[in-house]
């Protein structure tokens, strides 16, 4: 196969950055997407150019380090597929792909492809947990959980913090994220003390790290790779609303403790 | 060098329990002033991390990733050992106990076998607490499935992504105590070289990976949970960015490796398919329990196997092993699955892969049942190879999947560096010759949870360390031997790059030192890395600036270390005249061409210590002495 590639050039945050385009031949079929970008980072390397820097790791879908926008959709073409696991075989001989990065005001630019999602991780640490200090958990199966509610948890849960939401949605938000962390906790016997503060200090902080509101364009469900359904929107502004209809609603410090 | 296990004596059931109640305690006060150092955020490092800092310590944790979540443990399939017996099947710590140390060919040290088996019950209860989704039963109970080498169904899981759960588990409590301020957290920060003063380990060097900047940190112990190096065999199931530096930095350091030929190959994962194949794709495991394993009875028949009868099938590990089938150890299914490709009836193209077949399952169970229970893994099947598994047999052949080799570590789990922890896969100390399925990620969140936090009190209660910060010399002397070794790698200015060196020290690895071994191969193999290692120095091209975001300079400090490290595995791999579980040394098996053990001549753990550069590492010898089982020739037939 062979490939026509314009790819986002940004040597760091300060950078416009632009497209280059580059030329790939001698693609297999059965390579993955980031294998084709292995071989065009050697041949670039050969004729001592820069390579494109993008984040992977694990190389199965699951680490959720890879992804950057394959012809202006996160991940590429295949539905409920990372980038690593999308094969070349999904394109025509020929095609022209543009990549870039992520685009989200609270994920900056780092360089090329690779962006700063940290603000996933200060939305978790702001409440996405159950408090459970290790050595004082009672026996696991001292408290029963019903199959169906242990499932849909895990449907929620199977969220990998990618990012692909947010850059498929207009607005930048991360609500799909937050809500599939709300939701898997919510629903578990051993989320509920903290569901309402736990809710209330997610949402705060991810309006803090500058994503944009929920407006149902529905396209981070389309986008995700873990097909995580929009429904848990639904449960996470049933929480909210529930959280701050009670008496004096207020975030919680940081650590899910008292104010 | 001396290597004290510390062992506690008493009766093997109690010696964990008494010993926690003896070792010393650190003050509440006390521990507020301590401040400890986690180097990686797999389970090991983010449940070590989460509960020092609920303890009350200072801690700061590394990882290299751009987030704590991406730690490889996420990539565990399969599920989690533990001795609950819910299921009623007669299960017990001591049989736990027992499985682990046979499956591991009787290379383990008892003590610690034990204390894990035991400590495997109160990590369902944690992690049930925070919330992990654990698969259950209709009636709100947890459910269990069976994993291979043993006959007992105590293994604990979340679909096919238990490790990812696990570690979103131990992801969350680690962030809630970054939100706490009790953890300060360094994403994209690889360490990089250890600081030992005074014979104690009290910081690290790390490079900043988006600016580039080398620097410190300075601390009163040091924790290295950074993982395996199966990724000295390039292809391997690990995640790309998985490598030996934090460990091997140690070691060079004082810190002795055990065992580094102690390799596991997994058999099941997604055969490779062309030469540009950048990593390989483990199958789970549990898959074993329902697929059956086989080739075509004669040599050559490319027919589709639907077309193939049944009685002209050879469902091999069934016939060789009737009482566990399918399900027999790793290492043993890898070399069976090995040797019928190497007599020519290998499947697929090129010839190495075998068929792991649902047909009769789905005919027992339903294509739903099967659905639920792999559902997600037929799917990458198909999306990496195009075929789906309900219509085709899978076709799958052994990678480089784990390292039971690391550094050494005393029952407290400190290496022979004072101050210097190595917990989950960077230590040794658990698996002996050859891990059992779902026994990884039970060890990583023992040590994490509940042995290292416990342990490190006792060497911070009366180590009466002086205050030693960044500006200390020593740290300005690492500082400056790590900047020159970045330096070092930028300006050879060849034309070969990290990349292409690590295939081919990989594929010399895989064929010299991978499934199985010889003399003459190891010898070649100890010529050629040295011939490697040197052309690495003359024509390495990296390209770019040390102070800069360069993902081809942090491969290029990788590759460097796994070239010392394959010399030091192949160097043990021809010490140890035996074969034992994953180590097959072919001068060494039994009629019937299994691992043949010489207990009497190499019953101990293999300590390998620096001598220098260019310096044959010096054997340390620790005794493996089994009070309680009597270690015999495995047998799963």
């Amino acid at each position: 196969m062979r490939l026509t590639l314009h790819v986002w050039r940004q040597s760091g945050p300060r950078d416009a950055g632009r497209f280059v385009r580059y030329d790939v031949t001698d693609v297999s079929p059965d390579m993955s997407f980031l294998e084709m970008l292995d071989v065009l980072n050697q041949q670039l390397l050969g004729r001592q150019e820069e390579p494109i820097a993008f984040d992977h790791d694990c190389r199965e879908g699951i680490c959720g380090a890879c992804g950057m926008v394959i012809n202006g959709r996160p991940h590429g073409p295949q539905h409920a597929t990372t980038t690593c696991q999308l094969h070349m075989r999904t394109f025509p001989d020929g095609a022209a792909l543009w990549l870039e990065p992520w685009r989200a005001r609270a994920f900056p630019v780092v360089k090329d492809l690779v962006v700063d999602r940290s603000a996933f991780d200060r939305v978790i640490a702001a409440g996405g947990f159950i408090t459970a200090r290790t050595g004082s958990a009672p026996e696991a199966n001292s408290t029963l959980v019903p199959k169906r509610d242990a499932d849909l948890a895990m449907d929620a849960a199977a969220c990998i913090g990618c990012g692909a939401c947010v850059a498929a949605c207009p607005n930048a938000s991360a609500m799909l994220f937050v809500a599939a962390k709300v939701s898997h906790l919510g629903l578990l016997p051993q989320g509920q003390p903290e569901r309402a503060t736990r809710v209330v200090s997610m949402v705060a902080q991810m309006d803090a790290e500058g994503f944009g509101a929920c407006t149902n364009h529905g396209e981070c469900m389309a986008a995700c790779p873990k097909e995580i359904s929009i429904d848990f929107i639904a449960r996470l502004n049933r929480d909210y609303l529930k959280a701050v209809a009670r008496p004096k609603p207020q975030a919680v410090k940081a650590n899910g403790g008292d104010v | 060098m001396e290597l004290r296990s510390k062992a506690p004596a008493g009766p093997l059931a109690d010696k964990w329990e008494g010993y926690r109640s003896d070792i010393r305690l650190v003050s509440p006060t006390n521990k507020l002033k301590h401040h400890i150092i986690v180097v990686g955020s797999g389970l090991a490092g983010a449940s070590a991390a989460a509960s020092l800092a609920e303890l009350g310590y200072t801690v700061s944790c590394f990882c290299f990733q751009d987030s704590p979540r991406r730690a490889h443990s996420i990539a565990a399939q399969g599920g989690i050992n533990a001795a609950k017996n819910y299921q009623n099947d007669g299960d017990s710590v001591f049989r736990l106990f027992y499985d682990t140390i046979k499956g591991g060919d009787f290379r383990s040290r008892e003590v610690n076998v034990y204390r894990l088996a035991e400590t495997s019950l109160r990590i369902i209860d944690q992690c049930t607490a925070q919330g992990v989704p654990f698969a259950r039963e209709y009636g709100g109970l947890l459910a269990n499935r069976s994993f291979g080498g043993v006959q007992v169904a105590r293994t604990f899981y979340a679909r096919g992504q238990t490790g990812q759960q696990l570690l979103l588990g131990a992801y969350q409590a680690l962030e809630r105590q970054v939100g706490a301020g009790k953890v300060r957290m360094y994403p994209r920060t690889e360490m990089l070289d250890l600081v030992v003063v005074d014979g104690r380990a009290r910081g690290i060097v790390v490079r900043d990976l988006v600016s580039g900047a080398v620097g410190s940190c300075a601390g009163d112990a040091v924790v290295l949970a950074t993982g395996g190096y199966s990724n000295v065999y390039y292809l391997s199931t690990n995640a790309k960015g998985c490598n030996v530096t934090a460990i091997w930095r140690a070691h060079r350091r004082g810190a002795a490796f055990a065992n580094p030929c102690f390799t596991q190959i997994h058999p099941t994962c997604i055969p490779q398919t062309g030469h540009h194949q950048s990593k390989l794709t483990l199958m789970s495991e549990s898959l074993r329990n329902d697929g059956r394993i086989w080739v075509p009875k004669r040599k050559g028949d490319t027919r589709p196997p639907r077309e193939i009868q049944d009685s002209e099938r050879d469902y091999f590990l069934e016939r060789l092993y009737p009482s566990y089938g399918n399900l027999v150890p790793r290492d043993l299914a890898s070399r069976r699955v090995k040797e019928v490709c190497d007599e020519g009836r290998g499947v697929g193209p090129g010839g190495y892969g075998v068929y792991l077949d649902f047909a009769d399952a789905i005919a027992r169970l339903g294509r739903h049942v099967i659905a639920e229970r792999y559902g997600n893994l037929f799917e990458m099947y198909e999306r990496i190879t195009a075929e789906n598994p309900f219509d085709v047999p899978m076709r799958i052949y052994p990678a480089p999947h784990y390292t039971m080799g690391g550094l050494w570590v005393d029952y407290n789990l400190m290496t022979t560096i004072d101050g210097l922890y190595a917990i989950g896969e960077a230590n040794f100390s658990d698996h002996g010759a050859n891990r059992l399925g779902a026994s990884a990620l039970m060890q990583g969140l023992a040590d994490g949870y509940f042995i290292l936090p416990y342990t490190i009190g006792d060497y911070l209660a009366q180590a009466k360390l002086g205050q030693v910060g960044t500006d200390h010399t020593a740290f300005r002397q690492v500082e400056r031997e790590v900047s020159e070794r970045v330096e070092r790698l930028l300006v050879a200015r060849g034309r070969t790059t990290p990349d292409a060196f690590h295939r081919e020290l990989g594929r010399l690895m895989w064929d010299k030192c991978g499934m199985s071994r010889n003399v003459q191969g190891l010898e070649e193999a100890l010529q050629k890395i040295a011939a490697l290692a040197e052309r690495f120095a003359r024509d390495l091209y990296v390209g770019g600036k040390g102070e800069e975001f360069n993902q081809t300079l942090e491969h290029a400090g990788r590759v460097a270390d796994f070239f010392e490290l394959a010399e030091l595995m192949c160097r043990d791999a021809l010490h140890r005249e035996e074969s034992c579980g994953s180590h097959f040394r072919e001068e060494f098996q039994t009629p019937e061409g299994e691992a043949k053990r010489d207990d009497a001549r190499f019953g101990y753990v293999a300590a390998w210590e620096y001598a220098g550069a260019g310096k044959a590492p010096v054997l340390n010898k620790e005794p493996l002495e089994f009070e309680v089982v009597h270690p015999a020739q495995r047998s799963y037939v």
